[in-house]
Order: structure tokens, then sequence, then C-alpha cells
């Protein structure tokens, strides 16, 4: 059995009276491809921000490699309005930022895609090198960690080789076409040198032949890099054919999870997607 | 082809300050005859430091801070309390007297400048952490009331056997040459500029461009946004002793929000994100004021007096100016741009060729 890299425990997040997810629970483990799916506003992105620390839970918990990271429980004004269906057990509050979750090891890219637009291509890669580096402000001013940032610069222009943008290095990333921009964020995610790659609809507007290369992309990437990744995709022919198990999310409820064969057969996928036939 | 532009630059820069040198070295050759050109570059000198503190904060991590003239003070008030000499200063504080532990505390000009932007960068440290939370137009007038406050504090009844009141401080020993002023304001610049090209300005660019994304890039935004906000505030208090010992006498009326106004109006024009666009922004706008001042003069031509021609009447003229320069160069002078001798030479190939394809922006 492989190391639990994800795990996640009875996870709701509540916005007012809208629970946006709902006692969720998924694990992912070393060296898979994990895909969480559902129809539009399924809360799969708010899943994702929960995650990485952009949203506190209203209930639950998630774990890094066997770490809590985040973990909270009704409070205040939300004890009396929770709705989820998961009964209050949490009792500590445990909330890393974003930055510190990046700092363990995962990194991640948005759905609307949200590159540093007026940078280049390689500064937008080299800053995500910057919080690994460990020059503090004198020593990086008066340039004291030259070899280091040598190093860096260095390993941006292998990752930009990597993903195939070292010709547009010197370009304004607004300036790139759509499906450079996704890798750009890709790589810029690399940079962080995560152990786990969250990926916020990586196919989103990408034409069948590009969707093609994404699934090559994703799967070399993931080989290169030693990564687990954890995917939430619209794109069923993409997700059937690159991931090793899918969760399946509909109105912020878990409905069915398994490899893909099982969920393309599963009852419940198909009535959330295609609807139910009703009896007259 | 690269390596001669490059030894070309440099052969130009070189020249460039060579003139620089030489001109400041004829005003100095004879102080009282070009005392007006004097004050004037001075000013610009110090306006252009405070003005590249600015662009730090506002142009590069993206932080609308309108708190410049309280951290002048602060950076002025130091720098004035310890160069005045020790034997002047029971004159000084002839109404209210002085701290005793104060008296015959003395430092020479530089350190004291330095120990007036310590005290600004920690003002701006504690005011940081509440206000840095906020965003745009909030952070603006946040620090704007807190410029007002430390303004306030300065001439508070209890500060006066410090600060001196409302009676300000004088007797403060000027500088004893043009190049002085010039070369601490070119090591201010320097350092910052050193800053915004290093890993730490990158991250300050990343945060103005895409603060979510940026935290998603493991880049703690209160960390860098304070380091940001402290490092800006302490150059601006430097400035503001720069400008204490330029003005040789201070009171707190010379620290209004006005004079935030005048800063914001520097870089705004020279280019939000552009060291050189503040650099030449403040030698534009204290020299536009001067330049124009002949419009002040009465006017009469061939016997007939021009009415418009008044004391006043520069004014208009100077803001009808700054209207048209912002109005056709929407970014400023530089737009996000530095000055590089290719932009400028690409400036007059365009003229000439009209030919779009000249990549360099002037």
């Amino acid at each position: 059995m492989a190391e639990n890299v994800l795990h996640v425990e009875h996870v709701t997040m509540q916005f007012g009276g809208v629970v946006a997810v709902n006692d969720l629970s998924l694990d992912v483990n070393e060296g898979e491809i994990v895909a969480l799916i559902g129809p539009n506003g399924a809360g799969k992105t708010t899943a994702f921000n929960v995650i990485t620390g952009v949203y506190a839970p209203t209930n639950g918990l998630v774990s890094f490699r066997g770490k809590p990271m985040v973990e909270n429980y009704p409070r205040g004004k939300m004890k009396k309005q929770y709705l989820g269906e998961y009964p209050v057990k949490y009792n500590q509050v445990i909330s890393k930022t974003p930055d510190q979750i990046t700092g363990l090891g995962i990194a991640r890219t948005f759905q609307n895609i949200r590159l540093f637009k007026n940078l280049t291509v390689f500064d937008n890669v080299l800053i995500a090198r910057h919080a690994r580096s460990k020059a503090n402000v004198f020593s990086a001013a008066f340039r004291l960690n030259h070899r280091e940032e040598q190093e860096n610069r260095k390993k941006t222009m292998e990752l930009l080789k990597m993903v195939g943008l070292d010709k547009e290095k010197d370009e304004i990333s607004s300036s790139l076409p759509y499906g450079k921009q996704r890798r750009l964020e890709i790589a810029r995610a690399l940079a962080t040198e995560p152990s786990l790659l969250l990926l916020d609809e990586p196919a989103a507007g990408m034409n069948p032949q590009e969707t093609d290369e994404l699934s090559a992309f994703i799967r070399q990437i993931k080989k290169d890099f030693n990564l687990t990744v954890f995917v939430i995709e619209h794109h069923m022919d993409l997700i059937m054919e690159i991931s090793d198990r899918i969760y399946v999310l509909d109105f912020g409820k878990l409905i069915a999870q398994g490899t893909p064969e099982e969920i393309q057969n599963d009852p419940n996928v198909i009535s959330a997607y295609l609807g139910v036939q009703e009896d007259e | 082809m690269k390596k001669t532009t490059k030894t070309r630059d440099l052969i130009l820069s070189l020249l460039l300050a060579a003139a620089v040198c030489a001109l400041l070295g004829w005003y100095q050759a004879d102080t009282s005859a070009h005392s007006y050109a004097i004050s004037i570059i001075e000013r610009s000198a110090i306006y252009a430091v405070v003005a590249v503190a600015m662009n730090l904060l506002n142009g590069f991590t993206g932080l609308f801070s309108l708190g410049q003239a309280g951290f002048m003070a602060i950076g002025a008030y130091v720098t004035a309390v310890l160069t005045i000499p020790v034997e002047v200063r029971p004159s000084v504080y002839y109404m209210n007297g002085i701290e005793d532990w104060l008296a015959n505390l003395s430092l020479p000009m530089i350190p004291a400048m330095v120990v007036g932007g310590l005290f600004a960068a920690a003002a701006a440290a504690l005011i940081g952490i509440p206000v840095l939370r906020l965003k745009s137009d909030y952070l603006a007038i946040a620090t704007l009331g807190f410029s007002e406050i430390i303004r306030a504090l300065l001439a508070a009844p209890m500060m006066d056997r410090i600060t001196n009141g409302s009676y300000g401080l004088n007797n403060i020993p000027g500088f004893s040459n043009i190049f002085q002023p010039i070369l601490i304001a070119a090591v201010c610049i320097a350092l910052m500029v050193l800053l915004i090209n290093s890993s730490y300005g990158r991250a300050f660019k990343a945060i103005r461009e895409d603060d979510v994304a940026a935290e998603a890039m493991g880049i703690n935004l209160f960390r860098h946004k304070e380091l940001s906000f402290v490092i800006s505030s302490f150059f601006t208090g430097v400035a503001g002793g720069m400008l204490a010992v330029f003005m040789r006498s201070i009171d707190t009326k010379t620290f209004q929000v006005t004079l935030t106004y005048n800063i914001l109006l520097i870089v705004v024009l020279g280019g939000i994100g552009s060291v050189t666009g503040s650099i030449i922004g403040s030698l534009l706008i204290n020299g536009g004021q001067e330049w124009l001042r002949f419009l002040d003069e009465p006017l009469t031509v061939a016997g007939v007096n021009i009415p418009l021609f008044r004391p006043g009447f520069r004014m208009v003229i100077y803001s009808l100016l700054l209207m048209v320069v912002v109005l056709f160069w929407r970014r400023g002078i530089m737009g996000t741009s530095e000055f590089t001798w290719n932009g400028l030479f690409g400036l007059f190939k365009r003229k000439k060729k009209k030919k779009p394809q000249t990549g360099g922006e002037a």
C-alpha cells in the first residue's frame, strides 16, 4: 500500500446558508493520479480552495502526509447556522496559510489562469523559486546569494525547456496563446518543488488535439518530477485516460468513487450528468 | 553587435555622468550666482528619493499608500534634533527648554539621517501591522490618517521639549556643497534599485500582479508587504532628513498632506513602476514650477499690459500642462519601462522614419 499523501476528512464548507461542500472525504496516495469530477457548481473548486488554505472549512480536517494542516469546527455564528450532515467532532483550529501549504510541497494551478500578466514568461517561473530561496533581503539586495540566484535561473530555464516554452522566455506572459499560458502555469507550479500537484481544470478551453497533448504532458511531468497529481476536470476523455481513481461530486456531496470503469457504469453518476428520467 | 552597443551605452552613461558632474562643479564654483538653480537641483534630488521610495511601494508592490509626509516628518525631526549644534540649542528651544538627555546628544549629518530613517521604519513597522490588511483605496486613506496623526503628535504640547512644538526647529546645519545631497540621493536610489532587481523585488512585483497567485507560489503576503512598507519608509525618512538639512528650519506645517500629493504627482507623471521615471518626474515638477515663474511677472507687449500675467497665473498654466501630460501619456512619461539609450535613440528613429516596429519604448 502506497503512502497516503492527501487525506480529506468530513470537510464541509458553508457560505452563509449555502453548503458548497458537504461531508467530503477522500484520499490521494503516493504516485497516483486522482480526479475530482462533477457538474458545474458541484463544489470542486471550493474543495481545492479548502485544501490549499484559501478558505477555512466550516467543519472537517485536511492532512498532508499524516500531518494535519487544516482543521476547523463550526464556531461563533456558524454554531447555530451549521447545516452540514456530518456531526461536529473536531475541536481544534488549524489553519495554515496558502504560502505555508505551498511550502509543505503542494502546488496548484487556477481554473481561470492567474499568471503574473505583465511579467515575462521567465520571471513568472523565477518568482516561484523565491519561496524556496534562503536569501534574506540584505543578501538578496547586495547579490551575496549569487550562486543560489544562478542556480534558480538555471532551474527556471530547464523547466521552461521541459514545458516547451524556452523560445518564448522573454515574452510578456499575457501575450502567449491560451494553451501555452496553461503550460506556463503548470511550469510555475512545478518551480515551487511540489510533491503533490493540484490542477484545477487544466483542459478548460482546449481543443481535442491540445487535450491529447495535455494528457501526455501530465503523465510526463508526473514521471519526471515524481509527483502525485490531484486534478479537477470537466473533460471526460482526459479524465478517463489519465486517472487511476475518480471521485464524483454533485451538489457538494460525494456520490461515487472508484476506477474509471466503475465510474462510467455507476448509475448515480450517469443520472447526475445526464439527468434522471422522471416517471409519469 | 550586442557588445558594441553595450560599450556604447557605457560610454554614453559615463559621458552623461561627467556632464552632470561638470555642471554641478560649475554651479558649485560660484554658489551665490547660482543659488536658485542649486536649490532646484537639491530639492529635486530629495524629492526623487521619496518618489522612488513611493514607487517601490505603489508601483512595484501595488500598495497605494499616502503616508509619505508623515514618515518624512519623522526623519526630518530626528535628523534636525540630532544635528542642531549643541551650543545653539538653548536659543532654538528658548520657549520650552530642552529635555536633559537630549541637550548634549548630537550626531554628524549622515548618521543622523540614517537614525531618522530607522525611526521612520520603526513607525512603519508598527503602523503596517494593522494597516497592511487593507487594500487599495482603504489602505491609502488609512496611511493618510496615520501620517496626519504623526504630524499632530510631533506638534503636541507634550513633545515641546523634544520637537519644540509649534515653534519648529531652526539652525539646522545645511549641506556643505551641492555634491553632498546628490550623492546621498544617488546611494539611496541605487540601494532601492538593487532591491527591486533582486528576488525580493520580483516577489513584490508578483504581489502587485496577482496576490492570490503570489500566495499560492509560497510568498508570504504579509511579510513581503511589511518588508516593502518598512524599506520604503526608511528611505522616505532619510529623504525627510535631507529635506530638513536642505531647508535648515522645519515645523510641522512643512509636512502636510500637500507634500504627499506633490510626491504622488511626481510618481504618476514619471510613470508608476519606473525608477528613472520618478527621477525625471522630480526634475520636471520641481524645475517646472520655477521655470514658469516668468508668467507671474507683469508682461507688456507694445505698450499694452497683458492682463493675464499676474501672480498666480503660473499655477494655472502649470496645472494645465500637467493635465495635458497625463492626457497624452496615460501611464506617465516612462510607463513601467526604464530609461535606456536604445529607447532614447528609438524615439528619434521613430520620428524620422515612422517605423512602427521599433520595440524600445522610451
